[in-house]
């Protein structure tokens, strides 16, 4: 059994060499032809040569190395929202915690009536709504899932980097600029 | 009725009369030993018995309640101390696990009988197995968290925030205690519909 094994894998990475070095060539060839083309990409947006973020470059051929896994910021500090009507980030680590159809861990401290014990912000009153504006006792079930709105922030470098302007930044633009002029 | 009589009386008889053919040394020293055998037998099949390769031997416990302990914290993290089923669910002190032992009868009746032989019973049964936990936690000031969690020994301000400042609130003045708020930490929760949480 062993030696087949042995020479399947050998067959398989000599094959794969070989595709490999027959397919090398052409990414380079594509890449400028894109980068030159009319998509005008400011070149301090990439991060990396290569529009592939996620291989950070490296080619085909080589394995990059992974990077650590992102920390969840635990700090209990509330952060700025970028935009009216953000949902706001989960300031707090949020492990093993259980959302499923028994029982919701997120609405322990944040519902209306448990806020005040653990001083935790309560989900605002649009919550506890049906779509039809009826005010219910529990939370609403269309938003039961906190996570699809709400989410934690890591301390992971961004691999795209982001060019949103929040409406203050909008405001503040043209301003900044009829004062340059 | 009266054949019985007799039978105890001579029973008692030969129990109340001296050895006849042994000496006092051997039965003194024989029961000694015999007593030591017994104690350590029971002692050994005692603790055989109060371990997780025991408790996760049947498929009700394996596919269940352990297979969702290995995804928590309590099975698997940083440093590598590990809770097995006993240390949170059997006492620790002798007495106490002597008779949660004797309760345990009750489980060897409803492995025999099939009460939650299947996924889908015990599901259905799950809410009230779980509240027997709750509340046996809940009685003795959760006891088996504080054997390791002691929270002399606990230091709020390793803790996050919001962490600390709620521990310190509620189980420094003894208001609450642990079970009240880290139900479902080790296994996942049932319908908690007019459960009181916190």
């Amino acid at each position: 059994m062993k030696p087949i094994s042995i020479v399947a894998v050998g067959f398989a990475l000599i094959a794969g060499l070989l595709l490999g070095r027959g397919c090398a060539p052409k990414p380079p060839a594509a890449t400028p032809s894109l980068s030159s083309g009319s998509v005008a990409v400011p070149p301090k947006l990439q991060l990396t040569p290569s529009l592939d973020a996620m291989r950070r470059g490296a080619d085909l051929l080589t394995e990059p190395v992974a990077l650590p896994l992102a920390r969840v910021e635990n700090a209990d500090i509330k952060r700025a929202r970028s935009y009216p009507m953000q949902p706001p980030t989960i300031p707090h680590a949020i492990d093993g915690y259980q959302i499923d159809q028994n029982a919701n861990r997120c609405m322990l401290c944040h519902s209306q009536a448990n806020a005040a014990d653990f001083q935790a912000p309560p989900v605002s009153v649009t919550h506890y709504m049906d779509r039809d504006g009826q005010v219910l006792a529990e939370i609403s079930p269309r938003r039961y899932f906190c996570e699809q709105c709400h989410i934690v922030q890591t301390d992971a470098v961004p691999l795209v980097a982001s060019r949103f302007v929040g409406v203050d930044g909008i405001l503040a633009a043209p301003a900044a600029a009829g004062r340059a002029e | 009725m009266k054949r019985l009589r007799d039978l105890l009386r001579q029973a008692w008889r030969i129990l109340n009369s001296p050895s006849r053919h042994y000496s006092l040394m051997f039965l003194t020293l024989g029961g000694f030993i015999a007593g030591l055998v017994f104690w350590g037998a029971f002692n050994t099949i005692l603790e055989e018995a109060n371990g997780e390769p025991f408790c996760t031997s049947c498929h009700e416990m394996q596919d269940n309640v352990f297979a969702e302990l290995k995804r928590t914290i309590h099975y698997s993290n940083r440093s590598g101390v590990r809770a097995t089923c006993p240390d949170c669910h059997v006492p620790h002190q002798w007495t106490n696990k002597i008779a949660r032992k004797m309760q345990a009868s009750k489980e060897v009746w409803g492995k025999v009988f099939g009460t939650i032989n299947t996924r889908e019973k015990f599901l259905a049964k799950r809410r009230e197995l779980a509240g027997h936990e709750w509340a046996r936690l809940k009685a003795n000031d959760s006891l088996e968290c504080r054997n390791c969690h002691d929270y002399a020994a606990m230091d709020i301000t390793r803790q996050s925030p919001r962490a600390g400042a709620i521990h310190e609130r509620n189980l420094l003045t003894g208001d609450k205690t642990c079970i009240d708020c880290h139900k479902g930490i080790a296994h996942q929760l049932p319908d908690m519909a007019g459960v009181p949480q916190g």
